[in-house]
């Protein structure tokens, strides 16, 4: 008899409190902002969303806590229900539907996959217990150790949105309401890191290098692929939902760079890398968090996400602008923040690995840390344009001139997580150690202080040169060098009716990218003229476009298969009973053969 | 104690000296073509004439317009701090740490200097920013390589890794200062503006503020490069050896402007991914221990 409900129902090493504490940290504030964004609903769609919302985080909160392989499945398939019915709640738009159907489907590829993997552990543990897994992966042949491994990477890799598998990204976040999106791409798909992190360190045991190195290069695509849709994209959620996809991909490049390392038997960088992935992890969940959020203000104030509509928002929110850049900041790895710190750590671990390997791996390190630089140097271009775009300059519609500032209660929900952003940047020496204790003990080493003092002195230092000098600078301004400033228009080039329509676009910032990377974008215009002569144009429409080459080239082939393939099995059900029975006669029959036979 | 003293007195000594390197630029290229050109004071005389004046500021402008000034020179000047530190820590442990972040903080002063771009609403000002943060983010890898190269060595000695990667580090430099052949300092062309375009609403002190800081992200950017040649790293008795260092790399700098023409911007990744691959190149010849 198969015990489901063994003694060892719930596990609570360090990574599993890692984890509830990155849960915590984005929910409350999230469900707090909630209260403010939701207001104006109904009661009962209140309480059904409050309900929901209570079911999801608690059964995230369960997944990493859970000690067996049958209860983490069923808390898995809760967290991913609970999501599903929040991604539809807005269930009047049918591109809520379409977004929720394509989560759903995406999300049960990924459970086919983890199922395939439990029962074939299963096999070799006789047991759904963790303890019991780790004897029975020791025991497992490595070609069937591989096959597992690769389904369990098919299957997390759904979740946390690896590309090429990232497609139910940018439909699902974007639809969500802001305080559930937050919630989703802030915490949600690092459970599927954890998944990886438990199954490929704790309980797979040693593997094998090029795990590492599939993982690392995964992560490098995540994050090319992820950053550049998100140059590309002007809707605000969705470029966020991309960002998503970018830096799951720099957490992968920690976390593969921390199997690398440990199946190499380079241990100390091993932590490191995993300490820099975890770092990023928990800064991802937050500034992230912090920009779903700022997005839903500004959703909720202006009802607009497409940012080319925005514009100006500085001035009549200034406090969601404020915490907007503060995770722009976070995000685009500017100092003191919280981003800088992890992807420095990365940058670190990348160079350690460098020094302390041999021939071909050292150029692969070298690469993956090129690809990181790259990486960051997109987002915080990505970033200029997110909130240049949307918040700076004149307002460019009348939604946009005509905005107010949000509540209390979603400011507050805001600026916790804004406090978290600084406090994870500035006081990197008291948080990475305990983050290094926790890549420690998951990958089973001993307890050694990591190379952190320049962790703890750095930021901090740059933070308080920066507050210096500033500090100096303004003082000289304000009170020994006064010049008069005149407020006047802006620069017209002697046009003199400059307004919103003569600003810089998001899609022309974007420009320059769209062009460097039309080998990949693919990009394609429209144009339209209508003309009143050949020598006058009454109207010209122009539009720009990219193709979105993984819908286009990989999933809409997939999907236009398995309809032909269903109208083609469709001709086994004609609709005649005589024939039914027949079939349940010739499977009998075939049954009955194979067991006298085998 | 005395390590930070010293590396703040280098730092303002360098701050100080920023603005003339520029102007020697200057005066090179001017009397390589024939020209007489201003003095090599000028940078020091037009910042001073740029303090004294009144400002103006866009209608449109917000917070954002009159924080970037500032936040641009604290980066450029805490980025300067933090090379030279690096120059006198071990550069295989700590330095390199020192000197990644010393790149992040450089995007710091970058990315106020984009979103301030964008502030007034003109399409000159967008042009600029999104140009900077594109030319920025394809030499953002080959400084990192560079960099890593450096420490690869523990940065003394000649190595031919090291000259290669001092190449590739000098071409991200030529984009990062601005120079031709990626950016035109000289003109208010719009075709070819990128920096320029970016600041074109400033004004005034504002204006001298991102000027002086310019001057010292080359200064730093220059600093950085002569880790990479010949001589050892640590800079502290060296002041001459530092000196002659700096002027050749400015000689270079100014045959280099007047012997090539700008590029079309698209070029421009074409040229930083050719300084990519010279840091890779660099990395394997590390690598073999050359």
């Amino acid at each position: 008899m198969i015990n489901f409900l063994s003694k060892e129902l719930f596990l609570l090493d360090p990574l599993a409190i890692f984890f509830l504490a990155v849960i915590g940290f984005v929910s409350i504030p999230s469900a707090i902002f909630s209260i403010g964004y939701m207001s104006g609903e109904s009661m009962g769609k209140k309480l059904l969303d409050w309900a929901l919302l209570a079911a999801f985080i608690i059964s995230m909160c369960l997944v990493v806590t859970a000690g067996n392989l049958f209860s983490f499945l069923i808390f898995w398939e809760l967290m991913s229900l609970a999501s599903y019915f929040l991604v539809v709640s807005d269930y009047k738009h049918e591109r809520s539907i379409q977004a929720g159907t394509i989560y759903f489907i995406m999300t049960h590829v990924g459970t086919a996959c983890l199922m395939a993997a439990f029962f074939t552990l299963y096999n070799y543990s006789n047991s759904f217990d963790f303890s019991a897994v780790i004897q029975g992966a020791a025991v497992m042949p490595p070609q069937i150790r591989n096959v597992v491994f690769l389904l369990l990477l098919t299957g997390f890799s759904t979740k946390a949105g690896v590309v090429p598998l990232h497609i139910w990204l940018p439909y699902a976040h974007p639809q969500a309401p802001s305080h559930v999106s937050s919630i989703m791409s802030g915490v949600m798909i690092k459970i599927a890191i954890y998944g990886m992190i438990r199954f490929f360190v704790t309980l797979l045991g040693p593997g094998s290098a090029w795990w590492g190195a599939l993982i690392l290069v995964l992560g490098m695509i995540s994050c090319l692929v992820g950053v550049i849709y998100a140059l590309m994209d002007h809707d605000l959620k969705k470029l966020l939902a991309y960002h998503s996809v970018e830096n799951i991909g720099i957490i992968l490049l920690g976390v593969g760079a921390a199997i690398f390392f440990g199946n190499l038997g380079l241990g100390a960088v091993a932590a490191l890398a995993m300490c820099a992935g975890l770092y990023h992890l928990i800064n991802h969940a937050l500034f992230k968090g912090l920009l779903f959020l700022c997005s839903g203000s500004v959703f909720k104030a202006t009802g607009l996400r497409d940012m080319e509509k925005m514009g100006g928002l500085i001035k009549t929110m200034p406090q969601t602008a404020f915490f907007f850049l503060v995770g722009a900041m976070g995000i685009s790895a500017l100092p003191p923040l919280n981003g800088f710190v992890s992807e420095w750590l990365t940058f670190q671990a990348f160079f350690l690995g460098v020094l302390q390997s041999q021939g071909a791996v050292k150029i692969f390190m070298v690469l993956s840390a090129a690809v990181l630089a790259l990486t960051s140097g997109l987002a915080a271009a990505c970033f200029v344009k997110a909130f240049g775009i949307a918040f700076l300059a004149m307002p460019r519609s009348k939604r946009a001139r005509e905005s107010k500032e949000v509540s209390f209660s979603m400011k507050a929900g805001m600026a916790l997580l804004a406090v978290g952003v600084v406090v994870f940047g500035m006081g990197a020496g008291f948080v990475a150690p305990l983050i290094m204790g926790v890549s420690q003990d998951a990958l089973g080493m001993e307890k050694a202080a990591g190379p952190f003092h320049l962790v703890s002195a750095l930021p901090p230092m740059i933070a308080a040169a920066l507050l210096v000098i500033g500090g100096v600078i303004f003082l000289w301004f304000k009170f020994g060098l006064r010049r008069k400033q005149v407020r006047y228009n802006t620069w017209d080039c002697g046009y003199y009716a400059l307004d919103s329509r003569n600003e810089y676009t998001a899609t022309a910032f974007s420009k320059p990218f769209r062009i460097a990377f039309s080998f990949f974008l693919l990009p394609y215009r429209k144009s339209e003229k209508i003309r009143d002569s050949f020598y006058h144009i009454r109207k010209f429409t122009y539009e720009t476009h990219t193709t979105l080459v993984f819908k286009n080239y990989f999933y809409d082939p997939l999907v236009r298969m398995v309809y032909q393939a269903a109208v083609k099995i469709r001709k086994l059900q004609p609709g005649s009973i005589h024939l039914y029975i027949l079939y349940i006669f010739i499977t009998l029959a075939t049954l009955l053969i194979i067991t006298a036979v085998f | 104690m005395d390590n930070i003293i010293a590396v703040i007195w280098k730092t303002v000594l360098l701050a100080l000296a920023a603005p003339l390197v520029s102007g020697v630029i200057r005066k090179i290229k001017n009397n390589l073509r024939m020209r007489k050109g201003p003095t090599i004071f000028q940078p020091y005389l037009d910042a001073r004439k740029l303090f004294l004046k009144d400002e103006v500021v866009s209608n449109n402008a917000s917070w954002i317009f009159y924080a970037a000034p500032v936040i641009v020179f604290a980066s450029s000047v805490c980025a300067l701090t933090m090379i030279l530190a690096a120059g006198k820590a071990p550069l295989m442990n700590d330095g390199l740490a020192i000197l990644i972040a010393a790149l992040f903080v450089l995007g710091l002063g970058r990315f106020f200097l984009a979103l301030a771009g964008l502030d007034a609403g003109s399409s000159f000002g967008g042009m600029g920013s999104s140009r900077e943060m594109f030319i920025s983010s394809f030499a953002e890898p080959a400084a990192f390589i560079a960099v890593f190269v450096l420490c690869m060595g523990g940065g003394d000695g000649f190595r031919i890794s090291n000259v290669l990667a001092g190449f590739a580090l000098s071409m991200v430099a030529l984009a990062e200062t601005s120079r031709i052949p990626v950016d035109n300092r000289e003109t208010h062309l719009e075709l070819t503006m990128v920096h320029e375009a970016m600041v074109l609403e400033y004004s005034g002190r504002s204006l001298a503020l991102i000027e002086l800081a310019s001057h010292i992200k080359q200064m730093a950017f220059f600093t950085l490069i002569t880790f990479f040649f010949i001589a050892p790293a640590a800079l502290c008795p060296a002041w001459p050896q530092f000196a002659v260092k700096i002027a050749v790399i400015a000689l270079v700098f100014a045959l280099v402007e007047i012997s090539v023409a700008k590029m079309r911007l698209f070029r421009v990744v074409d040229f930083l991914t050719f300084s990519f691959f010279v840091a890779l190149i660099a990395t394997i010849a590390a690598g073999l221990g050359l």
